[in-house]
């Protein structure tokens, strides 16, 4: 597979690792939140047969997190983002 | 040395003579030729055995799709099992060997196999072998081991090197035949970087092999211009010797690449390189592959495809037989006939099975003599050349799950809707079964990705006619009563076929499942049509909806020993070598590999007999003068920023935000789930930049993490981090001399207990201004300090340590006499770290804060990782001072029985030490800190060790830390 960086453009999948599910960037505050939700979030990722929201780190490059919309039928990259710009517009800040 | 089946004519180098043996017999060939020819050209017909019936065999294709001649190729460590004598090219002193057989291969003892034959079809393994039950493991299991398999290996490491490369174009060209030849030149011409790749080892396919004609030249005549032609182009990459086995995804290709195999000796050249080729389009032209026709005893040896029959003759004027007959279903199989009388050979029948003309049987053991007819009928053959028609190779266009589709006009199926993205497919391969037509499709085909890539050529096609082509589905000549085959490899007929019809197992990927249909080295490319056809007439079915089985790569076998290229031996992965390797090297250290590091675990005096004696030392010299140790490989992460201290605060389970500059703290660190996974200690060297180590395990996991946090969970913290475990050395240096040895080592520090206290951090330089750290720190529970350097001065410092250190009788310690002291210290590691461990466990529970949200700290919580019947780190001694303790022993109250509900625990790290002189040990144990004092049974069935221990405080030594704050 070729993921397309961003920054670095067209890099080989093998440069980096795989995480899973986006949803890992919606930590709730530990001091507020349920354990329910603390749970939930922990343990419970969608696994859809279709467009997924992937989690990627070019561990073997520029070490930035990217957000990957992949097909998991056919493979086909739709989008990638860097995770940290994705996260912000998601309301993530400090 | 006569070459008595060698006519005049084809591509071989009749000045090159070259000598090779078969079985022990030496025999003569040509440059050109492949071992098959050459085999043939000498008259041997009977070159191997088959699988399960062990039935004589011989050659029966001209390419890789060969199912019989496999051969053992080579000697020595060398020897390579199940090569295709029809892919092998011929160099002199070639030394290749029958196989699958015991005794010689003119009289194979196995051959007994077939007389059983009615006892060995489809599904006799599953029914044969069932009972008695104890005889499958005495008994059935290594018969059947025995005789499975084909080849042997040599047993040896594989002398041979392998390469991985990649390469990026343009348009990947898969197949060198017309259509491929015509494209190249077209994509060529318009500027496209192009990568043009075939199997075999001179381009033109079947222009080789037959008498057509393209630009008004002999075919073979004008592959040969249009090669030399796109040779000279400096965007075209030719690949010959090379096959692409597979599609993956986003335009990228595997391609195995043959470099020194047709070589006697490679000179420690690589033998085969595994490619990854880069595409942006991809261009299918691997043309197609003959099929044969079931009839009675069709696998003998003389049995050949028609298409090869003409390969030999016209490629490398060999003639296969000396009476040849022929039995076709189509156009292209009467073409033989012209093409071998030209040669002078006689032709003794041509059976034309759209006109009702079938064989039915065949006769001659070691090698066809005589082919019957259907009415009685028999002709004189010593070769039969069958074609049951072609089909399209679309391997390679299912590698992403696309279906082909059945053409009922070419009897063959031919490439569906889902194509690998990117891929275009033309000629023979996509369904034009002539020349002309294959031509024009690829040459069209060309522009089109040309045109699509931005790029324009005006160009014309190569000029050829269309041949006749015409056929007639036919599948088995149902007069046949004795077995006919279907896949000649597996040794699979079409009454095996029929059973799996019979016994219900009729979709084709039981069918291959259970008659092995399609398996092997050849992967059916002969069989498989012919199977599927059978099965959908057993089943009233089309040949559309009973489908085919789904193709997979490797498109050929491809070694093992090319995926593993270069990575085998001491570089299957890097080794990282700590500053004072060459030091410890030197100094007598014995290594062991921690990740990929390698460390010294104890350093050998002169005198000593075992490790022991070693570790015993070198830890009693830490704890009564000093020692050094480096401690390099523990993960080095440097964090900087204004909120950098916030950011550690989430990270660690205990508080980060108020450790005063100058100061350093031990770290916890959990993961979401709430479990413990790294610890270690991190320093304030100011107000904004930490420096944090972790375990050497898991730097890499923690970097890994930490940038996630600081990128995806908060990402307008300011905080940055780089990884610095390579940027310096760090000893260790530990002892109640380490104070005075590092007065003489470091400049102008006071390094009084007042001045520079236990976890006290600073910046400083030794040895008269190098630039260094020093941290107060330890883990062996002794006055202790971490010094490290700039890693180019690593070398440089363990040997002034070590100087300055004579005077203290300093010794070196390894990771041995390391784990001792941290165990007499009781402070966790990895044995303990086991990933189920939680804080309270290690009587940690208390630093997880509750008054900050941090990575695990909700989850640590749960009441089920907080109950007060948990597991506690307390640690054991022996009742009997002199019985050593068992690592992985589980505890169990006197009198209870060994099993799993009274189980109460189990023993993580166990040592001597040297200092209490007994055997000591770390573990959990169920309310361990409730229960110091009393004597437990330690029983470890997996080891032998059943002892009674006494429960007493993890800290062996100095629980009250008098030494370490010395």
């Amino acid at each position: 597979m070729i993921i397309n960086h961003p920054l670095l453009g067209p890099r080989d999948a093998a440069e980096f690792t795989v995480l899973g599910d986006a949803s890992l960037l919606h930590r709730p505050d530990g001091m507020t939140a349920t354990m329910d939700d603390m749970h939930d979030y922990a343990y419970l990722r969608d696994n859809p047969a279709g467009l997924h929201r992937e989690l990627w780190y070019h561990e073997q490059g520029d070490r930035s997190w990217l957000v990957v919309t992949r097909n998991t039928l056919t493979h086909d990259v739709e989008n990638v983002e860097l995770a940290r710009d994705v996260a912000r517009t998601e309301g993530r800040s400090k | 040395m006569t070459q008595p089946n060698r006519l005049d004519g084809g591509q071989i180098d009749r000045t090159r003579k070259l000598k090779f043996s078969w079985n022990g017999t030496f025999y003569s060939g040509y440059h050109g030729d492949t071992l098959a020819s050459a085999l043939l050209a000498n008259g041997q017909r009977l070159v191997g055995r088959s699988f399960k019936y062990h039935r004589p065999r011989g050659i029966f294709s001209a390419g890789s799709e060969e199912p019989n001649a496999l051969v053992q190729l080579r000697t020595g460590a060398a020897q390579e099992p199940n090569t295709r004598a029809t892919t092998i090219e011929l160099f002199d002193g070639l030394k290749a060997t029958s196989q699958n057989h015991r005794g010689s291969l003119e009289y194979d003892l196995m051959a007994a196999n077939d007389l059983l034959s009615p006892f060995l079809s489809a599904g006799f393994y599953y029914k044969t072998f069932m009972w008695p039950k104890a005889f499958w493991e005495q008994f059935y299991e290594p018969v059947i081991r025995a005789s499975a398999g084909l080849g042997r290996l040599s047993m040896e490491p594989d002398p041979d090197v392998y390469d991985h490369g990649y390469l990026h174009c343009d348009l990947l060209i898969i197949g060198a035949g017309p259509a491929g030849l015509t494209a190249a030149l077209t994509a060529a011409r318009a500027g496209l970087r192009v990568i043009l790749a075939d199997e075999d080892f001179t381009p033109g396919g079947r222009l080789n092999a037959e008498t057509y004609a393209v630009d008004d030249q002999p075919g073979a005549t004008w592959a040969a211009a249009v090669t030399a032609e796109l040779q000279a182009m400096d965007n075209v990459r030719l690949m010959t010797r090379t096959t692409v086995y597979g599609a993956y995804d986003h335009g990228v290709y595997g391609a195995l690449e043959r470099k020194t195999d047709h070589l006697a000796n490679a000179n420690g050249k690589p033998r085969q390189v595994l490619w990854r080729l880069y595409t942006k389009r991809a261009l299918l032209t691997a043309g197609s592959t003959e099929r044969s026709i079931a009839f009675g005893n069709n696998d003998r040896p003389g049995v050949m495809l028609a298409g090869a029959v003409r390969t030999y003759v016209n490629r490398f004027g060999v003639a296969p037989g000396k009476k040849v007959a022929i039995f076709t279903n189509n156009d292209d199989g009467l073409r033989t006939a012209d093409d071998l009388r030209a040669k002078g050979v006689d032709i003794t029948r041509i059976i034309d099975a759209r006109q009702g003309d079938n064989v039915v049987n065949t006769v001659g053991r070691k090698g066809l003599h005589t082919v019957y007819l259907n009415g009685g009928r028999h002709v004189e053959a010593d070769c039969l050349a069958v074609s049951g028609g072609w089909s399209p190779n679309v391997h390679l266009t299912c590698h992403h799950r696309g279906r082909p589709v059945w053409n009922e006009q070419i009897a063959g199926f031919t490439p569906g809707k889902d194509l690998p993205p990117g891929m275009v497919v033309a000629g023979a391969a996509n369904g034009a079964m002539t020349l002309a037509a294959a031509i024009r499709q690829a040459h069209e085909a060309a522009q089109s990705i040309a045109a699509g890539l931005g790029k324009t050529v005006r160009d014309t096609a190569p000029k050829a006619s269309d041949e006749t082509f015409d056929t007639a589905p036919f599948w088995h000549v149902a007069e046949s009563k004795t077995r006919a085959w279907v896949d000649l490899q597996n040794d699979v007929t079409t009454k095996d076929i029929k059973q799996s019809h019979q016994e219900g197992f009729r979709s084709v990927e039981h069918l291959k499942r259970y008659t092995t249909l399609g398996m092997a080295t050849d992967q059916g490319k002969t069989a498989n049509i012919l199977g599927l056809a059978l099965m959908a007439e057993a089943q009233g079915k089309s040949i559309q909806d009973t489908g085919t089985t789904i193709f997979r790569p490797p498109y050929n076998p491809v070694a093992i020993g090319a995926f593993a290229g270069r990575a085998r031996g001491k570089d299957f992965r890097p080794t990282r070598l700590t500053p004072s390797h060459r030091w410890a090297e030197e100094n007598g250290a014995d290594f062991v590999e921690t990740g990929m590091w390698l460390r010294a675990q104890w350093f050998k005096q002169p005198g000593e007999k075992g490790w022991r004696d070693s570790v015993d030392r070198e830890a009693a010299m830490v704890r009564k003068s000093v020692g050094i140790c480096d401690v390099t490989t523990l993960g080095k992460i440097d964090i900087q920023g204004r909120d950098a201290a916030e950011f550690l605060n989430r990270i660690y389970a205990n508080a980060f935000l108020k450790l005063p500059v100058g100061k350093v703290r031990y770290g916890l660190m959990l993961r979401e789930d709430g479990i413990c996974y790294d610890d270690g200690t991190t320093a304030r060297l100011a107000e904004n930049h930490f420096v944090m180590t972790t375990t050497t395990a898991n730097a890499v996991t923690v970097f890994r993490n930490m940038e996630f946090a600081r990128q995806c969970l908060w990402p307008d913290l300011d905080v940055h981090l780089i990884s610095t475990t390579d940027a310096w050395a760090q000893f260790g240096v530990a002892g109640p001399n380490a104070r005075a040895l590092l007065s003489k080592v470091v400049d102008d520090l006071d390094l009084s207990n007042d001045a520079f206290p236990f976890m006290a951090c600073t910046d400083c330089t030794v040895f008269g201004g190098t630039p260094a750290r020093l941290f107060r720190i330890s883990f062996s529970g002794e006055l202790a300090y971490e010094v490290a350097v700039p890693a180019r001065y690593g070398d440089a410092m363990i040997r002034a340590l070590m100087e300055v250190g004579q005077e203290f009788d300093a010794v070196p310690y390894g990771t041995e006499a390391l784990g001792v002291l941290r165990i007499e210290k009781g402070h966790a590691a990895g044995n303990e770290l086991n990933g189920q461990t939680t804080a309270q466990m290690l009587g940690l529970g208390g630093m997880v804060s509750k008054k900050k949200d941090s990575i695990g700290s909700k989850l640590s919580e749960r009441p089920a990782l907080n109950g007060d019947d948990d597991m506690r780190l307390v640690g054991f001694k022996p009742v009997d001072k002199t019985i050593g303790l068992t690592a992985g022993a589980h505890f169990l109250s006197p009198g209870d029985p060994e099993d799993m509900a009274h189980d109460q625990g189990w023993m993580t790290s166990v040592a001597y030490s040297p200092e209490l002189g007994h055997s000591i040990g770390l573990g959990y144990l169920k309310r361990g800190q409730d229960r110091l004092g009393e004597q437990i049974r330690s029983y470890s069935p997996v080891r032998g060790g059943n002892t009674m221990v006494e429960v007493c405080s993890p800290h062996h030594i100095d629980p009250e830390g008098h030494r370490q704050r010395g």
